[in-house]
């Protein structure tokens, strides 16, 4: 039998444990706040590292020196004691590597993209997308493997039958294999972006007996351009950032060249090359690798931030 | 009249174009997937013959005067080994094919030898047939990758090691078997005594730490976000933040770990702990991700039925809705454990590329991960090593296939529940 | 105010951001009766009863503002606890939303966490009368143990009325329980309303005028947030006193 004979109900009183509630809810914020600690954490310790280097090593040396040889003294007292920090030619060498990687990626991941969201049947679609993303989940340290390893000597050889010098540390083998590494990236950012235009649209283009293919190039790909670039853009990204291709393939020479034959260094190969092995925590050619990350974070964030609100801005257009 | 069926040549030629683009297409995914075949294929090429091995029979002498029987293990083991090479060839006289002739047998003979004595002391007494790894160019020529035509200086082995090998096998003094010292032994200069097994152990420690650390506050904040943050700038913030720090590069982590957890906390370098901490700082946003979605996609309907009852949020949540998205859940997080297991820079930056010979027994000794066994050993002059590397790849994959595979059960699995 | 009123509502008005949903609701809900909520979609019925164990406050953007009494307590005063609330006034809503979990589990949820049960033969008994009251125990004492998404949709929705009365409370809201059932499943229920009439003060919200007729003692006529009418259902329906009343019971609304 229910109570309803009872004058009063209680509706203040509960059951549940209140302060056992609130720690709960303490420990979930908390819990949240540890991405934020995370990202405090790396811009206090990349700012604090690269304020240390930048007292020795004046800012403007380091943004536009072409200079870059670390060395570590041998005697205190030696001429140039500190080396040269130039960040120019890592710069350059970083660019080129990623350009390299775009040129290689952003055709096939487009194509590709384009095929599956417009072309593929559903069941192909099903096979070939996660076939690709394959792509995505291998680590890094197979691609610099088969870089160095494969590529290289691959395309020196090429070369050497065609009377070219390549290098085998080249820029060229490092990008290619990147390039390869970042197709998913955008042929599935772009599959989406492109499967959110408007059916509609499409059918007022094939309505007026434009062809499928004229369709995509004229009416399909300009609206989802935006979208497009923010996943170019993110690719991008990922590509200054990679590490172990770069540091497998693309070796420390300091050059600064635009010739895709030769060998350059980025700055991740550098950070690397610079914080292992052994290392004086105090000296300018450790603390130069957190000046190098404060370059890379910087940019890197940037990049995403620009990116992802392009995408998002292009998703609220068709929402 | 204008005729709708002959095609004319203008359509003709957009027809045309029309089938070319569709080309374009299917030409950029089959160059994708041809340079994914390639490379995992090459990668399978080279590394399966790392996974046999070969040993040799040479006779030795054990007895009393090379090894006492009260003090065993003062034996000069290596010497053994060596007189029973010269006495196996004696031809070799020169100091020059002396040496050729003990690089026949890997240059831990001598503790190969030491550990069979201790382990057999009623074989001592006499001669004594005993199976001695192959050195790596040995074993190297029986794979068949040395071409035994291109002239002697090129290669690196001479006719005369050729030659003895050949003798070898011809007396039945060679054996090819499934290299379990592969799995079994840790690092080691010599390639055909090198293993994973220190590697993989740390890759473990490493993943248990990333785990314990990411699964845990990953899902707690994924919670709180989508079930109880209320909409304002700070949880907008948050959100931001998570979603950027997804796309940051691995590499950054590594120099926070350097700077923020050996220099300023003092933890030990080189550790698992260290290792596993910064990279579950980098799957963070991964398993928080997931689980938002999956939190999302659990029906409001049964957040409706468990709150009109009476059961507080934080009941509602933990009662019903958290164990519905815990399948989703696990999902993301084996991807994000499959992602941490691949992942190689950021551990550079903190040490773990240490050369470790022994297996680590807990996550405050120095130890080193899978990725960074292939980085060490493709580095590695001997050519041997090339075969190590890859045959260390295909188990990095093999691992990584199973968790994407369970993965997908799970995924399959628990897909269409409501 | 009549005397056997157990909730009460005076100058109710709620808002969803700018939006207002409910218009100055005057309303006395009698004890142990049947009362019925009838009106066209999107008058605020829903929002009406949802303010009543204040699951609107679930809705970030919704506003109440007057006062809802129970036995004289303003539940929107700030020391009401909204989980004690919800426990005295529980809710069933227009789809059946069993848990993923056994039929038994599904009922005791509600009386563990409020801790009505003692020991497990206290859980089995309150389960046991649940079932029984929901008029379900023949149908499934023989498999408690079976995840209650198994069952049919009447069932389901029964089983939904077993686990909110398992809590004892006094009051039982109802959105439009079978309107995602078939007819036989609906008489099932219409009884079963009628029988827990005894123990509870029931309110329901329907969209079929027979269903009120059948089922209610009293009526509640609301349209465009306003509650035109209201009192005991025979005459509501045999003589109701403004037009718009008559028009929607003649099916000229709605
Ligand atoms: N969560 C909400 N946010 C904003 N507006 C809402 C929300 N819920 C209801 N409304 C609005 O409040 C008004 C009343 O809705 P309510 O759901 O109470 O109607 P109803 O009488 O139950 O209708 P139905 O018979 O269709 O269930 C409607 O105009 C509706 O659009
Ligand atoms: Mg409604």
């Amino acid at each position: 039998m229910a109570n309803s004979d009872s004058a009063t109900i209680d509706l203040v009183h509960s059951q549940r444990k209140k302060g056992f509630e609130l720690f709960v809810m303490g420990v979930l914020i908390l819990c949240s706040l540890v991405a934020v600690a995370v990202t405090v954490g790396i811009v206090l310790s990349l700012l604090f590292e690269a304020f240390r280097f930048f007292e020795r090593i004046p800012l403007t040396d380091f943004l536009f020196g072409t200079q870059w040889s670390p060395q570590t003294a041998l005697r205190a007292d030696q001429v140039a004691a500190e080396g040269a920090f130039g960040a120019v030619p890592l710069i350059t060498g970083t660019l080129l590597i990623s350009f390299i990687a775009m040129c290689v990626a952003t055709p096939l991941g487009l194509l590709s993209a384009i095929y599956l969201s417009e072309y593929a049947s559903k069941r192909s679609r099903n096979l070939i997308k996660p076939a690709l993303e394959i792509l995505a989940g291998i680590p890094t340290v197979v691609y610099g493997f088969f870089a160095a390893l494969t590529v290289a000597p691959l395309l020196r050889a090429g070369g050497e039958s065609v009377g070219l010098n390549v290098s085998s540390e080249s820029a060229l083998a490092a990008g290619l294999v990147m390039g390869i590494m970042i197709i998913p990236l955008i042929s599935s950012l772009s599959d989406d972006v492109i499967n959110a235009v408007p059916q509609a649209m499409r059918d007022a283009s094939l309505g007026m007996g434009a062809t499928h293919s004229e369709t995509i190039r004229k009416v399909v790909l300009p609206s989802a351009i935006p979208g497009i670039a923010g996943s170019l853009l993110l690719a991008a990204s990922r590509a200054i950032g990679e590490t172990m291709i770069v540091v497998m393939a693309a070796g420390l020479a300091a050059n600064l060249t635009a010739n895709p034959l030769e060998a350059v260094t980025t700055i991740t190969a550098q950070i690397v090359a610079l914080l292992t092995g052994d290392q004086e925590f105090d000296s300018a050619k450790t603390l130069s690798a957190f000046a190098l990350g404060l370059v890379l974070f910087v940019t890197t964030l940037v990049l995403n931030v620009v990116a992802l609100r392009i995408v998002r801005k292009y998703q609220e257009q068709y929402d | 009249m204008t005729d709708f069926i002959t095609p004319s040549s203008q359509l003709k030629s957009r027809k045309s174009a029309e089938k070319r683009f569709q080309w374009y297409g299917r030409g950029a995914i089959f160059a994708s997937l041809a340079f994914l075949v390639v490379m995992v294929g090459s990668i399978l090429y080279k590394g399966s013959g790392a996974f046999t091995t070969t040993d040799v029979a040479i006779v030795v002498d054990l007895g009393p005067e090379a090894v006492d029987p009260a003090n065993p293990q003062d034996a000069r083991f290596e010497k053994i080994v060596k007189d029973a090479l010269k006495a196996r060839f004696p031809e070799a006289t020169k100091r020059a094919d002396r040496r050729k002739l003990y690089g026949l047998v890997s240059n831990d003979a001598g503790f190969e030898l030491e550990r069979f004595v201790l382990a057999n002391p009623d074989k001592l007494g006499g001669e004594v047939r005993v199976w001695f790894r192959a050195s790596d160019d040995f074993d190297i020529l029986l794979k068949g990758t040395v071409d035994r035509t291109v002239d002697e200086s090129e290669r690196r082995l001479s006719d005369q090691e050729i030659g003895w090998i050949d003798t070898l096998l011809a007396d039945g003094d060679v054996k090819r078997g499934f290299n379990w010292s592969f799995f079994t032994n840790g690092d080691s200069r010599e390639p055909e005594l090198a293993g994973i097994l220190s590697a993989l152990v740390g890759s473990a420690l490493t993943l248990l730490v990333c785990f314990c650390f990411s699964f845990p506050v990953g899902i707690l904040a994924a919670i709180y976000l989508e079930e109880f943050a209320p909409k304002n700038r700070f949880s907008d913030i948050i959100e931001v933040n998570i979603n950027n720090l997804a796309a940051v590069p691995s590499i950054v982590f590594g120099l926070l770990g350097l700077s923020m957890l050996l220099n300023t906390f003092g933890m030990p370098r080189s550790s698992p702990l260290v290792g596993g901490l910064v990279l579950s700082l980098m799957t963070l946003p991964t398993i928080i991700i997931a689980a938002r979605a999956s939190l999302r996609a659990v029906p409001p309907s049964i957040r409706e039925a468990a709150l009109g009852m009476g059961a507080s949020p934080v009941q509602a949540t933990f009662h019903h809705v958290a164990p519905l998205a815990l399948p989703g859940i696990m999902t993301g997080t084996i991807v994000g454990m499959a992602q941490a297991l691949g992942e190689t820079a950021p551990l550079l930056m903190i040490g773990m590329v240490a050369f470790i010979v022994d297996v680590p027994q807990s996550i405050l000794e120095p130890a080193t991960a899978l990725p960074v066994q292939i980085f060490l050993w493709a580095d590695a002059p001997e050519r041997a090593f090339l075969e190590k590397t890859s045959a260390a790849i295909i188990v990095l994959l093999l691992f990584l296939i199973t968790m994407n595979l369970l993965a997908i059960v799970l995924r399959r699995r628990f897909e269409k529940r409501f | 105010m009549s005397k056997t009123a157990i909730i009460s509502a005076k100058d109710v008005d709620v808002f969803y951001g700018e939006k207002q949903a409910l218009n100055k609701i005057n309303l006395d809900i009698p004890e142990n009766k049947v009362t019925s909520l009838i009106g066209p979609s999107g008058c605020g019925k829903s929002t009406f009863l949802r303010s009543i164990n204040r699951m609107n406050d679930l809705v970030d953007i919704c506003r109440v503002e007057g006062s809802i009494t129970i036995k004289g307590q303003d539940i929107y005063a700030p020391e009401v606890d909204v989980v004690a609330l919800r426990a005295k006034v529980g809710m069933v809503f227009q789809k059946p939303n069993p848990f993923p979990k056994s039929i038994y589990e599904n009922v005791a949820y509600g009386p563990k966490i409020h801790g009505l049960a003692k020991s497990k033969t206290d859980m089995d008994e309150i389960v046991e009368w649940s079932l029984i009251k929901a008029g379900l125990w023949k149908e499934v004492k023989d498999r408690l143990d079976q995840p209650g998404t198994g069952l049919s949709g009447g069932q389901q929705q029964r089983l939904c009325i077993a686990r909110t009365i398992a809590v004892k409370p006094q009051v039982v809201l109802m959105d439009e329980p079978c309107s995602a059932l078939d007819p036989i499943a609906t008489a099932i229920i219409e009884e079963l309303i009628d029988e827990l009439r005894n123990n509870f003060t029931i309110v329901i919200v329907t969209h079929s005028m027979q269903q009120a007729a059948r089922v209610s003692q009293r009526t509640a006529f609301f349209h465009l947030g306003e509650l035109v009418e209201s009192g005991a259902t025979k005459s509501i329906f045999t003589s109701p006193e403004d037009e718009r009343t008559q028009n929607y019971i003649m099916g000229r609304i709605g």
